[in-house]
């Protein structure tokens, strides 16, 4: 690998091309480094934090750091691990995250991450929000309450689908999801199943209707294998330094 | 070696972790060759004794739930919460994100069909609380099992690595949350 860009990922070398993040390069390595708001298709957010790594002692989100050529990155440490963790906890008691109760359980990137950092039960105090369902759209249901405002359907509906349909409003504790329309209704927007904002949800507040547990359990797609093997690090392009996870 | 003294209950669950205790079949031999079982719905015993383990599933809902729970917690040296309910409130918690009496006028007062609706008042049906709570925000959790119910393979794993002193690892396909 003499000549070739490379950093140093808990001790391992990882290729990368100049441009690429962290992340790229240690997903084209095959390495996970566990995400939420990150998503290969769209241009880094950079706000879950679940991606937090050291780069030569501090911490940084990997999807949004430009990977460097001597980089020292540390991922898998019990001190990360915590704070991943904690960030989780956090996330599941700001929601109403009913897994028991939830379609998407199984399949669910929140939940499969949760598993992936090791998360048991939350220590913080249940929120129990009560933010009202949308089912106006023919097609889709809209669970608020599931949101963790990564804005992958923001993303992917004013980028990609040149649509615009949804926005985060306010800030902080504040901070929510809401339909670009004078209503505030999904049905009253272009809104379709066929759009990329349809699909890129982690989580299970953007829903089909007219379906739903079409998996057994035991068959759903994290029942089987963590997501740092079936998860967004499976669909990687290889780089040069071939696969470390397969 | 004296066997250890188990003590399980059930709380705001639906016994759904209990009947996956029953999943361990023929295991259930080799378990109370450990284990002698102390307050259970297994033996029926309704007063908890001196336990070495309790393992409660269901969350916290009403005050009984708070006796019980207590009453464990003081009886027991390790307490496990079992379940989804036990560690997060569950299904029963989605009651929480509306007043206790918007949840009692609905049931009872404006649900379809009622004749002479009125809300059980009656003295031995134990207060409900406002909130659903799950176990560990009420007294200290020594350990958490997830699930819903956690799996008899899970909960084989658990035992087994808890009687044996071993810091308790799951295999993968046995940590989940459904």
């Amino acid at each position: 690998m003499s000549g070739e860009l490379s950093f140093t990922l808990d001790n391992q070398p990882v290729p990368f091309q100049d441009g690429q993040t962290i992340m790229e390069a240690a997903r084209a390595a095959g390495v996970y480094i566990p995400h939420l708001c990150f998503n290969p298709d769209f241009a880094p957010h950079g706000s879950c934090r679940v991606c937090l790594v050291k780069v030569n002692g501090r911490t940084q989100a990997s999807c949004t750091t430009p990977a460097m050529a001597g980089q020292v990155v540390q991922s898998e440490t019990e001190e990360l691990r915590d704070i991943r963790r904690g960030i989780l906890e956090m996330m599941f008691v700001e929601g109403n995250h009913i897994c028991p109760a939830c379609e998407k359980s199984g399949a669910c990137q929140l939940q499969a991450v949760a598993y992936y950092v090791g998360m048991l039960a939350s220590p913080f105090t249940y929120f129990y929000p009560r933010r009202a369902l949308d089912a106006s759209h023919p097609d889709v249901v809209i669970d608020f309450n599931r949101c963790i405002l990564c804005e992958l359907c923001v993303r992917a509906s004013r980028d990609m689908d040149g649509k615009n349909v949804f926005a985060v409003q306010n800030r902080g504790i504040q901070a929510h999801l809401v339909i670009n329309t004078p209503s505030g209704k999904l049905g009253a927007t272009t809104f379709s199943i066929t759009d990329k904002a349809a699909q890129v949800c982690p989580t299970g507040a953007i829903m089909m209707k007219n379906q739903g547990y079409g998996s057994p359990i035991g068959l759903r797609l994290y029942d089987r294998e963590s997501v740092k093997i079936v998860g967004d690090v499976a669909q990687a392009p290889e780089s040069a330094g071939g696969r470390r996870h397969e | 070696m004296s066997k250890l003294k188990v003590a399980t209950c059930s709380l705001a669950g639906c016994f759904g972790c209990h009947m996956s205790i029953l999943d361990l079949d023929e295991r259930l031999f080799t378990l109370v060759d450990l284990v002698e079982f102390d307050r259970s719905p297994i033996t029926d015993i309704k007063q908890i004794g001196a336990c070495d383990v309790g393992i409660i599933e269901g969350g916290v809902c009403n005050a009984e739930n708070v006796h019980v729970l207590r009453e464990f917690r003081g009886h027991c040296n390790i307490l496990v919460s079992m379940g989804a309910c036990a560690i997060t409130g569950g299904v029963p918690t989605m009651r929480n994100r509306f007043t206790l009496k918007e949840c009692l006028d609905e049931s009872y007062l404006s649900g379809i069909g009622l004749v002479d609706a009125q809300v059980p008042n009656d003295p031995e049906i134990p207060l409900l609380l406002s909130k659903v709570h799950p176990l560990h925000e009420v007294v200290k959790i020594d350990y958490f099992l997830p699930g819903c119910p956690p799996s008899a393979d899970a909960i084989w794993t658990f035992l087994n690595e808890l009687l044996s002193g071993r810091p308790i690892a799951l295999p993968y396909t046995q940590l989940h949350y459904d």
